[in-house]
């Protein structure tokens, strides 16, 4: 780790964090009825599976767990970035009238979470959408806000945070890079 | 990896690596062709116009599906209702329909290089649905996934080609993939449908007897006796064709037990193909026409970004 990195969240910071959500996911829920979480990949979808866990060791219930692949969403096929990948979307069970939780380890323009909101109700009309993030950290660019949040990590445009995973995909830390 | 290609001409152009990622993006495509709502918004305000100046029905329609899937909007022009009949050439046309400014051109043509040569000319991305006895890339593509959907790899398959070699795009743009993929051909024909030197394209085999190639083999790719192109000296007569050519359950005994076996269509009943081994369950025809909808559309997937990012 470089002298410009500062490490915002360590192992147990986000375990803490993680079953924080869990439990409000909960709370604003009253329970596990219909809830569905679907993460965006690929970090948010590790971190779905975590709170998932979490989730049964509160409640007892397995709730089902899908993944989202963005690219195909994006609105800038033609812009600057890179040329992605398609990943693969996965959402093995019907969408129609669930509770989704959205999954994403950062949150910052809100164009991703745009994309995948339109790929979520692609496959069905949910009851609702909710958004959790482990990290926010500003910069919005569409009116989307986070429903749970881990951490509120106020950035510079220049700043980078990765969210980081060992090879079991648990996450290991978090750190704000300059 | 980033596809950097403004054009598919041939899989003869691409490397491996390029071949990778098209079957990769077609093969996490598949999703979308299940779901209820068929489509994602990917290509939407991307014109596609599908040029056909030789007849097809399944090439067209499976673009056509394609392009729709990615929400890209489509045109169609065949040779019989466009200004060919009136004697318009290629590049004429090419100028009126860039003229209206199209993302992508899908093109069949009858002579070989007519797409190399409609691609330098127009500034939009071209595909090759086609050309004369050249390349017919997305056949070839949407046959590698089809293997690699049942086998998982391409790496090492023995694939036995059979039929009219001289006349068949699907057999060269198959060669060179799968050569490019590490799979081994074997290729078998009439002599006067084998046209000499084709073990250069390649990773290939000539074979004199259609046993030869089918023993052993992962993959029998049988190819349509062409019957608009021949002209009558090729072929004696086609119940003799069938006799030494034709796949019929003996002949597939020799291949390995669980063999695939693909055509890649329309079925000549009888010919190259008997109704018991086409219907059989060694057939993945059905697959090979479902994945086809897949490759194109990575195809135009990547075609759209690969020109962007050279700007």
């Amino acid at each position: 780790m470089g002298a410009d990195s500062t490490v915002i969240l360590d192992a147990s910071g986000v375990k803490r964090a993680l079953t924080r959500i869990a439990h409000e996911i909960l709370e604003r829920n009253k329970g596990v009825d219909n809830l569905v979480l679907v993460g965006i990949r690929t970090g948010g979808v590790h971190l779905a599976r975590e709170l998932v866990v979490r989730v049964e060791e509160i409640e007892g219930v397995k709730v089902p767990v899908g993944e989202v692949d963005i690219t195909l969403y994006r609105d800038d096929i033609k812009g600057h970035s890179p040329h992605m990948p398609v990943g693969k979307t996965d959402i093995p069970f019907g969408i129609e009238g669930k509770k989704v939780v959205l999954v994403d380890d950062v949150l910052f323009t809100g164009r991703t979470i745009r994309a995948a909101m339109d790929g979520v109700m692609d496959h069905g009309r949910p009851a609702c959408i909710q958004l959790a993030v482990l990290i926010d950290r500003g910069h919005r660019e569409l009116p989307i806000r986070a429903d749970f949040v881990g951490r509120n990590v106020p950035t510079s445009l220049r700043e980078n945070i990765a969210v980081n995973f060992d090879e079991a995909h648990r996450p290991t830390d978090v750190v704000l890079e300059k | 990896m980033q596809f950097k290609h403004k054009d598919i001409i041939g899989l003869q152009d691409l490397t491996k690596e390029e071949i990778q990622l098209l079957l990769d993006t077609a093969e996490n495509m598949r999703e979308i062709n299940d779901r209820e709502i068929k489509k994602v918004p990917t290509l939407r305000g991307k014109t596609v116009v599908n040029l056909f100046f030789e007849a097809s029905t399944r090439t067209r329609t499976s673009f056509e599906i394609a392009a729709k899937r990615l929400s890209a909007d489509t045109v169609n022009i065949t040779a019989s209702s466009s200004s060919v009949t009136k004697g318009e050439t290629l590049s004429d046309t090419a100028r009126n329909i860039l003229a209206m400014k199209p993302d992508i051109i899908v093109m069949r043509h009858a002579v070989s290089g007519s797409h190399h040569y409609l691609a330098q000319r127009v500034s939009c991305s071209v595909i090759n649905a086609g050309d004369g006895a050249h390349e017919h890339p997305s056949q070839g593509l949407l046959d590698m996934l089809t293997m690699r959907q049942k086998f998982g790899r391409l790496d090492g398959l023995k694939v036995a080609i059979v039929g009219d070699i001289t006349h068949s795009r699907v057999a060269r743009s198959n060669i060179f993939g799968l050569t490019r993929m590490g799979s081994q051909i074997f290729l078998a024909g009439p002599p006067t449908m084998m046209p000499p030197g084709i073990e250069r394209l390649g990773n290939v085999t000539v074979c004199k007897d259609m046993r030869e190639a089918v023993e052993g083999a992962d993959v029998v790719m049988m190819l349509r006796i062409q019957l608009e192109r021949q002209g009558k000296t090729l072929l004696p007569t086609l119940r003799e064709y069938s006799r030494y050519y034709g796949l019929n359950p003996a002949v597939l005994k020799l291949a390995r037990p669980g063999a695939m076996v693909m055509h890649p269509g329309p079925i000549n009943r009888g010919v190259e193909l008997s109704s018991y081994v086409a219907d059989g369950d060694q057939s993945w025809i059905l697959q090979q026409v479902e994945n086809g909808v897949l490759v194109r559309m990575a195809m135009l997937y990547h075609v759209s970004g690969g020109e962007l990012a050279t700007e």
